[in-house]
């Protein structure tokens, strides 16, 4: 009988450091079934950033490069540039890319940068320990919002919404909002990533896709309920679906 | 494309860039500063006629991280700035060092701290020469003192980086940028003569190689001390290899001045007016300020020699100076290390160094001393006047 689900070729086959129920994993096979399917795992460079994801280099059989925090959209220009047939994916969570690496991220997509970030947001930032992200709800407690986040009395600013942010830019070309909470969303995600890696290796801009994704850990929760608050409290707020998709228009 | 010797009129940050282009770079990131703006307008013009890699970045900050993301795929690249900008750079030059990736970094200094001015100034030898950023590391400092050594450092300074693994700083000031003078263009780096770069990544499909990770992180404390002991003996090898000084009129010379760069112009200058009195005094440049001639300055403490360090700072290489005379020679108690220098963007003058010179030889100059900031008499250290 034929196999029909295999363990991806690029992923490595070792058990992650991640903690039970987090996104990070199902988000590295995505990534990787892709990369497998393209055929590109001798000609793919991952970029990971500071973060939990900063092990990324572990579990990826491919060429990889860690940039310093929030920086990894522009290691990400210096390695796309010098290599333009490579598959380079930007690998960040909320706090590099939308608090420290902003203005990194802003720049890359509006020069149209052929890469794409996969930017997993999860609204707390893990490895530190559970502070508040710039992507946190309001009304989310964090170790440095014990409270909640609280935009007016404590001027704490409100979740920042990425790709509509982006979508207002140029030298974007494709964005995409998916999930991991489901299978369905799963499956959904995946298509998103694969159409952003083909449009890049078509070279025609910049494309990212944003994942919601749970952290059980420091939401405080367990793996299921976490699944629950994700749809629950975080769909509502950041959209799923294509945001910006502008492929055929410039095909 | 000149013939070979050639003269040509151009300024220092002219021939840097040229002398970039020559050794082969085929990216360079920047942010507009002043006073190396002549540098990205160069690479600007001729890069992107030749289809090779200019990106004006968004920050400092993007710019190194750019060059270490190209300098990941193993391509020359380089970067260029002036002392705030290279400040915000020792981020990036950190975890280059910390990866073990070579590149260029150009820094045409101007006065600090903070905005300062955008005067010619040595401020930035202690951020330079004792790794600015955090961690322990170094890495190879050129320092040029003229538009020639501008085109032949910044050429040297690729082969040096590849060679070492290790960023390459070539640390010019405001007037060797903006100065024009004559200089002899090396000749084009033949690309095929390269080292391979097997730890960079990219072709990896093509190759079988294993797959390459570009990183400084270590999170086992035993496994970052191995690998940061094995850089560090490295670094033993660049000292004992690649230590640059030229020594000057030093053996008839009871005082012997120390300056690197513009400021070794200006001590050559009160050399010849010391000369023209019948003083000899040696000069003692070091044309890389890491490694630093500890040796060269102790052999001469050794035999008794003053020092007179010229510097455009309050006093940073004048530190080295000291190490290399007081903590190594026994002998070297008839020596002493005094200081001149301007700050502020203020360069000295051949007479103010001369002046100092001779009060040296009176005997009517303080030692410099790193314990205090008041003289013996009371009165405040002031460098210049």
């Amino acid at each position: 009988m034929e196999a029909t689900y295999k363990h991806p070729k690029s992923l490595v086959s070792l058990q992650t450091k991640y903690c039970p129920g987090c996104g990070h994993g199902v988000i590295h096979r995505l990534i990787t079934e892709v990369i497998d399917e393209l055929g590109l795992q001798g000609n793919s460079i991952i970029l990971n950033p500071v973060g939990c994801s900063i092990w990324a280099d572990l579990y990826f059989a491919t060429d990889s490069v860690q940039a310093p925090h929030g920086r990894t959209p522009a290691a990400a220009t210096g390695v796309k540039r010098m290599l333009r047939d490579h598959l380079v994916v930007c690998y960040q969570g909320d706090g590099d890319l939308a608090a420290i690496g902003t203005a990194e991220a802003v720049h890359a997509a509006n020069r149209g940068e052929k890469f794409t970030t996969i930017f997993v947001n999860n609204a707390i930032y893990g490895m530190t320990g559970g502070q508040m992200a710039p992507t946190t709800l309001i009304g989310q407690k964090a170790a440095t919002a014990p409270e909640g986040r609280d935009p007016l009395e404590a001027g704490m600013g409100y979740p920042i919404k990425v790709l509509e942010m982006l979508a207002t830019l140029e030298g974007t070309r494709y964005l995409a909002r998916g999930s991991v909470d489901s299978p369905v969303n799963v499956r959904k995600t995946k298509q998103y990533i694969k159409k952003a890696f083909e449009a890049q290796m078509r070279g025609l801009g910049f494309t990212m896709v944003e994942i919601l994704s749970p952290c059980p850990t420091n939401w405080g929760m367990k793996p299921v309920e976490a699944v629950e608050w994700l749809k629950d409290s975080m769909m509502p707020v950041f959209p799923l679906g294509e945001i910006k998709n502008q492929l055929e228009a410039v095909k | 494309m000149p013939e070979k010797t050639e003269k040509l009129l151009m300024k220092g940050n002219e021939a840097m860039a040229e002398g970039a282009l020559r050794a082969g770079c085929a990216a360079y990131f920047c942010y507009p500063i002043t006073p190396q703006s002549e540098i990205p307008a160069y690479m600007a013009k001729h890069m992107l006629e030749r289809h090779l890699v200019f990106l004006q970045a968004e920050s400092e900050t993007a710019a190194i991280s750019m060059v270490y993301g190209a300098a990941a795929t193993g391509a020359r690249v380089m970067t260029s700035s002036s002392s705030p900008g290279m400040s915000l750079k020792q981020e990036g030059i950190s975890y280059l060092c910390g990866a073990d990736l070579p590149c260029v970094l150009v820094n045409v200094a101007r006065s600090g701290p903070g905005l300062g001015g955008i005067s010619p100034a040595q401020g930035d030898y202690f951020q330079s020469t004792r790794g600015g950023g955090h961690g322990d590391y170094y890495h190879i400092v050129l320092a040029p003192k003229d538009v020639q050594e501008c085109a032949d450092f910044t050429f040297e300074a690729f082969d040096l980086a590849d060679k070492w693994r290790m960023p390459v700083m070539v640390l010019a000031d405001g007037l060797i940028g903006q100065m024009m003078e004559g200089v002899v263009l090396p000749e084009p780096k033949d690309l095929s003569t390269l080292l391979p770069k097997p730890w960079a990544v990219g072709q990896q499909g093509r190759t079988a190689r294993a797959f390459n990770h570009v990183s400084s992180m270590s999170l086992v404390p035993a496994e970052l001390e191995a690998a940061i002991n094995a850089r560090f003996a490295r670094y033993d090898l660049v000292r004992k290899t690649e230590t640059r000084v030229t020594l000057s009129n030093c053996e008839k010379a009871e005082l012997v001045m120390i300056g690197y760069g513009s400021s070794s112009r200006v001590a050559w200058g009160a050399i010849q007016l010391a000369k023209a009195q019948g003083i000899e005094i040696g000069l003692l440049r070091p044309r890389g300020l890491w490694p630093f001639p500890y040796d060269e300055i102790t052999e001469l403490a050794e035999q008794g020699k003053k020092f007179l360090c010229v510097e455009m700072s309050m006093g940073q290489m004048i530190e080295d100076v000291l190490l290399a005379v007081g903590a190594r020679s026994a002998r070297s108690k008839e020596s002493s290390v005094h200081f001149v220098g301007r700050c502020g963007g203020n360069i000295p003058s051949e007479e103010e160094v001369f002046a100092k010179a001779k009060e040296i030889l009176a005997g009517r100059s303080e030692p410099w001393r790193l314990d205090g900031r008041l003289r013996s008499d009371g009165s405040a250290r002031g460098a210049g006047r």
